[in-house]
């Protein structure tokens, strides 16, 4: 097995003491025992990925600090709280921001419905203009209903409704999986300039080489557990690594 | 002609009590997937309530108009707290056994206590009398019902629809998780909405009291029809329930016109006709 010690050596991580650190993650769907104890830090201000196959657990950990899978238990900390064991909305009300892998976009919502629907959770959120300034498409299509617009569309909303709500960590699955070029650049732009305006992104990807333009370190998964860590800038040396991991 | 309006009055006397109850149904059945078969008990409930508010403290009419609901609501709060909150992982089945259950446990508790002959229910003096509209005569009670459920059911439409909280109440209506996930308490919500919903039961059998007899088979009877306005309206849909509930009301009493042989029956052909045309009901969404 890799080294999966590095993962949780505190050398390796960004310094200044983690915004989000999680310890044995474990986490189970019915009697499928899903994450067998996942270890990662995540700092103030960074942005960081997790990598992997699909059924490698990546979702399934977003979920977990989230609080909407069914069972799960070792530790989450973010922002000095414990998580694992409260509801998901105490989770959300302390600062984080989830956006879907299945965007959950609500049908029955406009944009501007679904735009409004996260509440505040902490001061200091995006207004509603600066959002529609990252995303100028939403603007136009403020009274559409949420599912009518396009795959593209729906992301930005997802990404742009928790910007609003002061969430300090953006928590990404996959927001370019299915996406035209041109819309994963924007989304990949828009990351860079979230990451420059303070926020701490945890990023779920299946493309490597989107995660490697906007991520500082990426924690690569396998079977459920975190099996190693690469610093972006380390990434050139670990590229035939990487590739096993990922089957590429 | 006098025989026509006559009978459209107390068609839009009839639809709009459905239109009441079917839009609890409605809000109920599209946050908690569950089948509210005792809603029928608790309208007879709310008129209970009035009743006994008046019989034993002397609270009239109107502030029975607004305590009997508060009652009732608060009763709907501890059944869901209590019992359907158990149930949510279940097949809808579940939902609808525990509350037909509910609804036979309350009703042969007031059967016993009561008798099943029907109790009169003072007009309130504002009340008597009523209109001269030239071709018919309005009673004022009359009137004042189909106002009343109208803006009740006007405002409820708003809220749902139009406001902040209502969207709040749309979004967990589709994906309850990804609601409380953004920070809203999803299962206090849905406690709240079985609460408001049989509090709309409830107001609707303080309405009925002046009207009909209040007795512990009066929701019974009126539980079936109204289960047909929501699936023709379409299960869930907040604006179909009251739409439906109004115009099937107005059918009914046309139908006692032309065809009187008829005018039970004819809610359920039209309820086959609907199905076999729109299987998800005149304003229901296809899933």
């Amino acid at each position: 097995m890799p080294d999966a010690a590095v993962a949780s050596d505190p050398a390796r991580t960004a310094g200044a003491a983690p915004l989000l650190a999680v310890r044995g993650l474990e986490a189970w769907y019915g009697e499928s025992h899903i994450l067998h104890g996942v270890d990662f830090d995540v700092a103030p201000g960074e942005v960081v990925t997790l990598l992997g196959r699909n059924g490698a657990g990546k979702t399934t950990t977003i979920k977990s600090l989230m609080g909407v899978v069914p069972r799960r238990q070792g530790s989450a900390v973010f922002d000095g709280r414990e998580t694992i064991g409260l509801a998901s909305n105490k989770i959300a009300r302390l600062g984080i921001g989830w956006c879907p892998e299945e965007r959950a976009i609500f049908s029955s919502l406009n944009v501007v419905e679904n735009l409004m629907l996260p509440p505040e959770v902490k001061p200091g959120g995006m207004s509603v203009d600066a959002i529609y300034a990252l995303f100028p498409n939403l603007r136009e299509r403020a009274t559409s209903q949420g599912t009518k617009l396009s795959g593209g569309e729906q992301q930005m909303l997802a990404i742009g409704r928790i910007l609003r709500t002061g969430a300090r960590l953006l928590l990404l699955d996959e927001p370019t999986e299915g996406l035209a070029p041109v819309i994963v650049q924007q989304i990949g732009r828009t990351i860079a300039a979230l990451k420059e305006a303070g926020y701490t992104i945890l990023l779920v990807e299946q493309n490597f080489r989107f995660a490697a333009k906007v991520a500082d370190r990426h924690y690569v998964m396998e079977h459920g557990r975190v099996v190693d860590m690469i610093p972006n800038d380390e990434l050139d040396r670990n590229m035939d690594k990487l590739n096993t991991y990922l089957g590429v | 002609m006098q025989a026509l309006f006559g009978q459209l009055l107390i068609g839009l006397i009839n639809g709009a009590f459905y239109a009441l109850l079917s839009l609890g149904l409605a809000v109920i059945f599209g946050l908690l997937n569950i089948i509210n078969f005792a809603h029928g008990a608790l309208y007879m409930l709310g008129a209970f309530c009035a009743w006994l508010l008046l019989e034993r403290l002397g609270v009239g009419y109107f502030w029975a108009l607004l305590v009997a609901p508060l009652i009732v609501g608060a009763l709907g709060v501890v059944i869901e707290r209590t019992m359907l909150s158990r149930l949510y992982k279940l097949d809808h089945l579940y939902g609808l056994l525990l509350t037909f259950g509910l609804a036979l446990i309350i009703q042969g508790v007031f059967n016993n206590v009561y008798g099943s002959s029907g109790q009169p229910y003072r007009m309130p003096d504002v009340f008597t009398g009523g209109y001269n509209l030239g071709f018919m005569f309005l009673p004022k009670y009359r009137a004042w019902v189909i106002v009343a459920s109208a803006l009740v059911c006007g405002g409820t439409w708003f809220v749902i629809e139009r406001t902040r909280l209502g969207s709040y109440l749309r979004a967990a209506t589709e994906n309850p998780a990804v609601v409380q996930a953004f920070g809203i308490n999803v299962p206090r919500m849905i406690t709240l909405t079985y609460g408001f919903g049989v509090a709309l039961a409830a107001f609707a059998g303080v309405m009925a009291a002046p009207i009909y007899q209040v007795a512990p088979q009066m929701g019974a009877n009126l539980i079936i029809v109204v289960f047909a306005v929501v699936v023709i309206g379409g299960m869930g849909s907040i604006g179909g329930a009251i739409i439906t509930g109004f115009v099937l009301g107005v059918v009914e009493g046309l139908t006692k016109v032309f065809y009187p042989e008829a005018s039970n029956t004819v809610i359920f052909v039209v309820m086959v006709l609907v199905l076999i045309v729109r299987p998800a009901g005149l304003f229901g969404r296809e899933r």
